[in-house]
């Protein structure tokens, strides 16, 4: 195991509600292991250098998506981030595009609640179902969709989206990745339902394929992709209700 | 305790400046107006062709036949490649991805694919040209 020190420069960007009227930029020296992520550079700082440092954490292992800040400009898990991927000189803030709470801690409520706008649930026609129904998948009908359960909620690509920058009514890469997640899901009836919303002003078609947010994405979620599907199934959804042709998958 | 949150100023100019990959969409987005132009190009062919005069024809081509027009296609048509049928080929598998039995069919199928019906079509169209 490698145990080679580098002296690293973070410059962290602060904020302090109570005192600042703007962020500023503070910087520290911090003694890098080559095998610590960014994570650890920022823990250091704040056990050793300056406990005021305000971030958040959870996991240290890419699944509580808490760690999400700019590194560099680039949306970063920065439990995921190497030192020894970066030069001697690095730039933290909070994520791009999401008011700061404080230091490197962002407001997170509108995704939040975008998330919840997407009706990111089963839904039944049958609804409650009957007793000892089993609704059932086979690995085929899971793999259609699996990948897009892997988001972890980072919003690094909410960061990286500059149509979410530009328009923050739009529903953006995460919440419409997780209703497409939904509507793939043999098992759901709302798929319908859903699009009527999601191909509607502020939803897919806001999206303009940039594909910021699957370079980003720490788990190759791949938003822009599922964005795109929903923008085909919106079409055809859309058609469909024109000729008057109702129902659902399954 | 007061919250008071801060919201980082975008740019309504300049917010593309901001990294490399925004750069290289807004170059994407520019070719709108190669779009509007070649439209545009393409109904002024049509209105010479519907005069139904050989002669407005002839010159509509000559018109076509000197050094900077031949440049403008040119350099349009590389544009074109370059910010439009490469990547969004490239991107075509994510669009309309095809699922076989438990797996996703191999991205490069796609990309393939759309390359044989381009190439397809482009024969056509030169075949009906009489290039070919
Ligand atoms: S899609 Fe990827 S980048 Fe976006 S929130 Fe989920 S894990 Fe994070
Ligand atoms: S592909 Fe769509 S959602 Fe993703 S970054 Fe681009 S505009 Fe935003
Ligand atoms: S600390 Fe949990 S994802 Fe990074």
């Amino acid at each position: 195991m490698s145990t080679r020190i580098r002296d690293m420069e973070l410059e962290i960007m602060r904020y302090d509600p109570e005192k600042d009227e703007a962020p500023w930029f503070q910087s520290y020296t911090v003694p890098c292991n080559e095998d610590w992520v960014i994570l650890d550079a920022i823990n250091y700082v704040k056990d050793n250098l300056d406990t005021t440092l305000a971030f958040r954490w959870s996991c240290h292992m890419m699944v509580c998506g808490s760690c999400g800040m700019m590194v560099n400009g680039e949306p970063s898990l920065t439990c995921k981030t190497f030192v020894r991927d970066l030069p001697d000189k690095v730039r933290i803030e909070p994520l791009e595009n999401f008011p700061i709470e404080r230091d490197l801690v962002v407001v997170l409520d509108d995704v939040m609640q975008k998330l919840h706008q997407v009706q990111p649930y089963i839904m039944r026609k049958d609804d409650p179902p009957a007793e000892d129904v089993e609704y059932n998948q086979t690995r085929g009908q899971l793999m259609k969709f699996k990948q897009l359960t892997m988001c972890i909620n980072c919003m690094c690509c909410y960061a990286a989206c500059p149509q979410y920058a530009l328009n923050k009514d739009f529903i953006g890469p995460a919440a419409l990745t997780l209703a497409h997640r939904y509507n793939l899901d043999n098992r759901d009836q709302g798929k319908s339902d859903r699009l009527n919303i999601l191909a509607d002003h502020d939803g897919v078609w806001d999206c303009s394929f940039v594909g910021a947010c699957s370079e980003v994405c720490p788990k190759h979620v791949d938003p822009a992709a599922a964005i795109q599907q929903m923008k085909v199934d919106g079409a055809v959804e859309f058609w469909k209700q024109k000729m008057g042709i109702v129902g659902d998958k399954s | 305790m007061s919250r008071r949150p801060y919201i980082r100023p975008v740019s309504k100019t300049t917010w593309y400046m901001r990294n490399k990959r925004y750069k290289v969409y807004v170059l994407r987005e520019l070719s709108s107006f190669l779009v509007a132009f070649y439209t545009f190009f393409t109904i002024c062919a049509l209105a010479i062709l519907a005069t139904d005069s050989a002669e407005k024809w002839d010159s509509f081509l000559a018109s076509q036949q000197n050094t900077g027009m031949v440049v403008f296609h040119a350099v349009a048509l590389l544009y074109f490649l370059f910010f439009q049928t490469f990547p969004w080929f490239k991107l075509a598998p994510k669009a309309m991805p095809v699922q076989v039995g438990e797996n996703k069919l191999p991205d490069s199928f796609i990309i393939i694919g759309h390359y044989v019906a381009w190439v397809i079509v482009s024969a056509f169209i030169f075949w009906l040209a009489g290039v070919i």
